[in-house]
């Protein structure tokens, strides 16, 4: 079971960058007034930040790291290790790590490494870099984690189309004399590997012409095979079945009850799946921030984006114990617990 | 548990309904406009209020409210 503590390692800062353009869902002409009302009412979803075509999650990143680097007063040449979160990469290949290296100019002993995971991301990512901080004795670290998801889904997707939204988000980690434990609980079930998925244009099934054929699924569904397919009932199911077990085991292990965690960031998927799982662990309201009213579902972003929009002055000031929890496209999911105290936290940036 | 309680519940979630209108014998697809999120917010409200995991094949059979009562009830007393 991949339930384990870390400790000796903290998070020093974190920073969101988010595109300037707001796209309202209420202007989605593709289906009824009555329907949007409905759509915007239970998906939770008003508005959204959309990335222009120039635009990479590697520059909301990039941005998102310069200010937090910036406002931190970190030497660039003492980050050792960079990770970079996203199922949007610049290129198919090489890794966008490499060359977020050379653009932020950290040295050449910083070693960098590519995660590929959605909704899950960025607990993942924090275990990736925590763990391989501790054994190797880096002292710094950036994790950077974001998504350009618009650009995946058809505009004549009902389904999709109105739950993305885009954002970078940047996380700066540093060894410390900290005795606090960070714990982690994380899973995997691949058996719903098709519950989220984009079928071709991998190595399974190649990119061809006919890739970009439209065809209807359904009344308002309408897309080819390079975009992106949400199985709205499975994805809810598999959430409302998987996370909850994996927040109280982690509980469990840590010897922590409800009461005693400040604030629960779960991922902001949608807004029926959110307050069902609110609903069922029983949280107040006022622990458990949403922000999918504002910037939809931004896939591994939603979590660091949500405390930097939400939580800003206080985790600025006070030491503060949250879960976070993220659930996805994997399927894959997790949970981690951890101390955020009076960390570098610049407001939200508009790119 | 009491069929009677779960229209109650529907009611209160589905705006949209006269209260009153829905009986156990209602096909829940005539009773309102029946489209994917419906389908969602159902499911969400059978989870929440009954921890009961109803899948898409399930609200594909039936065609009554009391058809899904039926699944809920069969679920709970296993």
């Amino acid at each position: 079971m991949a339930l384990f503590s870390i400790s000796g390692i903290r998070i020093a800062g974190m920073a969101a960058c988010v595109p300037n353009t707001i796209y309202q869902n209420s202007d989605y002409k593709w289906i009824s007034k009555k329907e949007r009302e409905l759509l915007i009412k239970t998906t939770g979803v008003k508005q959204r930040r959309l990335a222009d075509d120039k635009t990479t999650t590697s520059d909301l990143c990039f941005t998102a790291a310069e200010k937090l680097i910036k406002d931190s007063g970190w030497n660039k040449e003492e980050i050792e290790i960079l990770i970079f979160v996203s199922q949007s990469r610049d290129y198919p290949i090489p890794s966008t790590s490499c060359i977020l290296q050379d653009r932020l100019k950290l040295s050449k002993k910083c070693l960098t490494l590519d995660i590929n995971l959605g909704c899950s991301g960025y607990v993942y990512g924090l275990s990736v870099i925590a763990s391989m901080m501790q054994c190797s004795g880096i002292k710094k670290g950036l994790l950077l984690v974001g998504d350009i998801s618009t650009k995946h889904v058809s505009y004549r997707d009902k389904s999709a189309f109105p739950l993305f939204g885009d954002a970078g988000t940047a996380t700066l980690i540093e060894s410390s004399d900290d005795k606090a434990k960070i714990g982690f609980n994380l899973q995997t079930d691949g058996s719903g590997y098709d519950a989220i998925i984009i079928p071709e244009g991998g190595m399974r099934n190649h990119i061809s012409l006919k890739s970009f054929e439209y065809k209807k699924i359904s009344p308002g569904i309408y897309r080819h095979k390079i975009h992106l397919v949400l199985d709205g009932i499975k994805v809810f199911n598999f959430a409302l079945s998987e996370v909850i077990p994996t927040i109280n085991e982690l509980l469990t292990s840590e010897k922590l009850t409800i009461e005693k965690i400040d604030y629960f960031i779960l991922h902001q998927a949608n807004l029926l799946i959110n307050e069902s799982l609110r609903k069922k662990l029983k949280l107040p309201k006022e622990k458990t921030p949403i922000t999918i009213d504002k910037f939809g579902n931004t896939s591994c972003a939603s979590i660091p984006l949500t405390i930097v929009s939400e939580l800003n002055k206080q985790v600025r000031k006070e030491k503060l114990k949250f879960l976070l929890s993220g659930f996805g496209i994997g399927l894959s999911w997790g949970a981690v617990c951890i101390d955020l105290d009076s960390i570098i936290c610049p407001e939200l940036i508009e790119y | 548990m009491d069929i009677n309680e779960f229209i109650k519940k529907i009611e209160e979630e589905f705006s949209d309904l006269e209260p009153g209108k829905l009986k156990p014998e209602s096909k829940f697809r005539e009773m309102f406009e029946w489209n994917s999120i419906n389908a969602l917010i159902l499911i969400a409200l059978v989870s929440t209020e009954y921890d009961i995991t109803l899948n898409a094949e399930d609200i594909t059979k039936s065609v009554t409210v009391q058809d899904i009562f039926n699944i809920i009830k069969s679920r709970i007393t296993k």
